[in-house]
């Protein structure tokens, strides 16, 4: 804090418990959002090592198949839910201001409340292991197996209710992160200099505000399915399963984009950096995002080919899904285009950066097939689907987010993360994710259905699922070398300068680890690659002005509270309504304190 | 105003609209997707019923009408609570929001007085498709009217206080208001597309 001196009221940095559990401070929350985002991606990493070894070898014994049922469901669930929104969450948190030259997002107490709701939902979701058995109908809950009539259990319940309480915290964090991109930019940054990053978590932000209404819809009429007697999605009584289909991927589908743009965008602020030349293409990269964003909402139903579609809508969404490459193939040779010419510096980050590219378009390029419907219907619920998910979200958004952690680690903690123990850490996860996840291309197209706990030894399908075991090992094990490499390193002097990299974005311009107030002085952008424009052109930062007062928003206790009360209203719902009843009085009295809390 | 705080400082606003008002518009456009999903759950099973009551049996369209006439005038009355509050005449505001709150409980007193009718009638959530697209879209549209009392009614409390709302009263009371007058139109096309078209 040395910078800051004779600017700032003498307060000292103190780590307690309660400075962290009252804390609005967008960078803690993004550590928190890291730090719970990582434990539930080493959760959901167990479960897929469970499932893989089950799979190892034919007529497995490991786990049983109301076990396994769980298992995958949850796999699911945690990765996408609780490890890589969250962890896309906690960059955003941490680098929104910094990129955008703000102070702190618009509402810091609705940003941690954001975190808060998202930690009870995320624990409420797991703790079904414990409590009579965790969801077991696929992360999609497809009606009407979800019937209480056949998934008479409490897993399903718990399912609705997590969902429920984690879709409310990411609208929160959302719209306030859109109203922050939106209305917090320092002088100069205009829409068309924001980081590509910036530009593609606002797209997420979006996505999420228009796509979360309708899965709680679907949600809310699951629970009063199974819980008050409707018949939504009971054929027998005039429902229609197809209906919670329709509801489903329409959230969904845009989901995936969810959770591809925010590694897109980061992958796009690491290639400039390390290429040593401004990003090919701005904005083609920016509008075919937003490209994507629009066209992810027009093709939710290629999940629904072999659920008896038209002709009409099957050409519509078939053509819909394929003109999505269009964007995303813009994007790849952006990049390449980057690349082209450059200086590369290879180092961890650039590793992760580059190989996303391949193995994402890897990924695309399976997408594009089973756009069609013929090829579809011979690849709908076989491993060929397994493949492609992977490549795009371990290839693809896990790739990316590894990325992001090895660039931005110096920024956050002032220290570089291991290069010798990076690259391992890269080469195992690069051979490991391949050896996985390749194999499952031909285990689906020799006919290996999705799902099954277990097969005969006469289908042809050993080989290539022991294969795909030892892979996941690998990553095992690669992930292990990260979790060194990180206490490792967390034991070393921070030595980091501000702009270690020779980066051009905002984050770099102030001191690694930023202090709390962001910026001694609010720094006004002149270009799109701004500490380089200053620094081709001469232009210092002005020095802080010695005795002005830097508001920050004092730290509440109220998001923490309400947090508790959306808890009890979820644990009501799955157990007794006086505890929802008391949730509902504890939220309604953080309102109320919360809005006449003092913020000056 | 429960997510009152913005980052001081030397911050503007880059859009020129404050960040509240900003948050509740967005916030508007996500509960757009949230009713037309339960608006065309309905219109799916329109027809789908297998058996009565169906909606000819059970709507009475002029008490309807009614209740519905109640609630515009609310828009009316909150319209009113907002130039109060943009012209510094709090008696006007606080009068306005009170007439307000009243005739949202009216309207919801129709509703409940309208749910219990048509479950005498032998409609519930399990009778049919429409009963159960029926309840639960007006259902949650009365929770968002109930919400809003609720918001109303915190701020008609608060403007009591010596200080009133504070130095930013007009906000708070706009953006009550576009909640508000959202809730209030789409219960206008709820009352077109679910009672009046055949």
């Amino acid at each position: 804090m040395a910078t800051a001196a004779g600017t700032l009221p003498a307060v000292q940095e103190e780590s307690t418990l309660w400075t962290w559990l009252t804390t609005v401070d967008h960078k803690k929350i993004g550590a928190m959002y890291g730090v719970s985002g990582f434990a539930f991606f080493l959760i959901g990493g167990l479960e897929a090592l469970l499932i893989r070894t089950q799979l190892a070898v034919p007529n497995g014994t490991v786990i049983d198949a109301d076990r396994f049922n769980q298992l995958f469901t949850m796999h699911a669930l945690t990765m996408i839910f609780l490890a890589i929104m969250p962890l896309g969450a906690s960059f955003f948190n941490y680098f929104l201001p910094l990129m955008i030259g703000a102070r702190d997002v618009a509402f810091p107490r609705l940003n941690a409340l954001s975190f808060w709701v998202f930690l009870a939902g995320a624990l409420l979701l797991s703790s079904s292991f414990i409590f009579g058995g965790a969801p077991d109908g696929g992360w999609f809950a497809y009606a009407p197996l979800s019937a209480e009539e056949f998934l008479p259990g409490s897993g399903l319940d718990f399912y609705v209710v997590g969902l429920l309480i984690l879709g409310t915290s990411s609208l929160m964090a959302s719209l306030n992160f859109a109203v922050t991109v939106i209305n917090m930019r320092a002088p100069g940054m205009s829409m068309m200099r924001l980081p590509v990053f910036i530009w593609m978590m606002l797209v997420v932000n979006f996505l999420l505000i228009l796509s979360l209404p309708v899965i709680t819809v679907a949600l809310i009429q699951l629970l009063f399915d199974r819980n008050f007697t409707t018949n939504f999605f009971t054929p027998s009584e005039g429902g229609d399963p197809i209906l919670w289909q329709h509801l489903f991927w329409v959230f969904a589908h845009p989901e995936v984009y969810v959770l591809i743009l925010p590694s897109m965008g980061i992958v796009s602020e690491v290639l400039p950096v390390f290429a040593r030349k401004p990003l090919f293409g701005y904005s083609a990269i920016v509008f075919a995002g937003v490209a994507i964003a629009v066209l992810g909402f027009a093709v939710w139903s290629h999940h629904m080919f072999t659920t008896g579609l038209d002709t009409v809508p099957q050409v519509v969404f078939s053509a819909s899904t394929m003109a999505i490459a269009v964007p995303t193939g813009i994007k790849i040779f952006n990049w390449l285009g980057t690349l082209y010419g450059g200086s590369i510096h290879f180092n961890t980050a650039m590793y992760f950066a580059v190989a996303f590219i391949a193995l994402f378009t890897i990924g695309g390029l399976s997408g594009v097939m089973h756009a069609s419907p013929p090829v579809d219907s011979q690849q709908q619920d076989t491993y060929f689907i397994v493949a492609h998910i992977h490549y795009v979200l371990f290839g693809g958004a896990i790739a990316g987010i590894f990325a992001g952690i090895y660039y931005w680690f110096p920024k956050m903690t002032g220290r570089f993360l291991d290069e010798t123990l990076g690259k391992l850490n890269f080469w195992l996860l690069f051979i490991g994710m391949n050896i996985t996840f390749f194999p499952m291309h031909f285990l689906g197209l020799s006919g290996m259905p999705r799902r099954i706990y277990t097969y005969d030894s006469d289908l042809g399908w050993d080989t290539w699922n022991m294969v795909a075991t030892v892979g996941s090992y690998i990553l095992g094990i690669g992930i292990i070398v990260f979790l060194i490499n990180f206490f490792w390193t967390m034991r070393k002097e921070p030595t980091a300068s501000n702009n270690p990299w020779g980066a051009a974005t905002l984050e770099w311009a102030t001191t690694s680890p930023p202090p709390e107030h962001d910026f001694d002085v609010i720094p006004e952008v002149r270009d799109r690659d701004p500490l380089w424009y200053d620094r081709d052109h001469g232009i210092e930062q002005p020095e802080p002005q010695p005795g002005v007062h830097i508001h920050l928003p004092p730290p509440s206790y109220f998001p923490l509270l309400m947090g508790l009360g959306v808890l009890l209203l979820g644990v009501g719902v799955l157990s007794h309504l006086a505890l929802t009843a008391l949730g509902a009085v504890i939220i309604v009295y953080s309102v109320w304190g919360w809005a006449l809390e003092p913020t000056d | 105003m429960a997510a009152s705080e913005a980052a001081h400082g030397e911050h503007h606003a880059s859009a020129g609209v404050d960040n509240r008002l900003l948050l509740m518009w967005i916030f508007l456009a996500s509960e757009c997707l949230f009713f037309g999903s339960l608006i065309s759950t309905y219109l799916i099973f329109k027809g789908e019923s297998l058996v009565r009551p169906l909606p000819e049996d059970v709507f009475d369209i002029p008490l309807t009408s009614l209740s519905t006439f109640v609630l515009l005038f609310s828009s009316f009355t909150m319209v009113l609570a907002v130039y109060g509050a943009q012209h510094a005449r709090p008696r006007m505001m606080k009068l306005a929001l009170l007439a307000t709150i009243i005739a949202g409980l009216i309207f919801l007193g129709f509703q409940v007085y309208e749910f219990k009718t048509f479950g005498e009638e032998g409609l519930n959530l399990s009778t049919n498709q429409f009963g159960a697209s029926f309840f639960v879209l007006t259902g949650f549209h009365g929770t968002h009217v109930g919400v809003g009392l609720l918001y109303l009614g915190s701020m008609l409390i608060g403007s009591m206080r010596r200080n009133g709302l504070g130095r930013d009263t007009a906000t708070h009371v706009e953006i009550a208001g576009l909640y508000w007058h959202f809730v209030d139109i789409v219960w206008i096309v709820i009352f077109t597309v679910v009672y009046l078209i055949p």
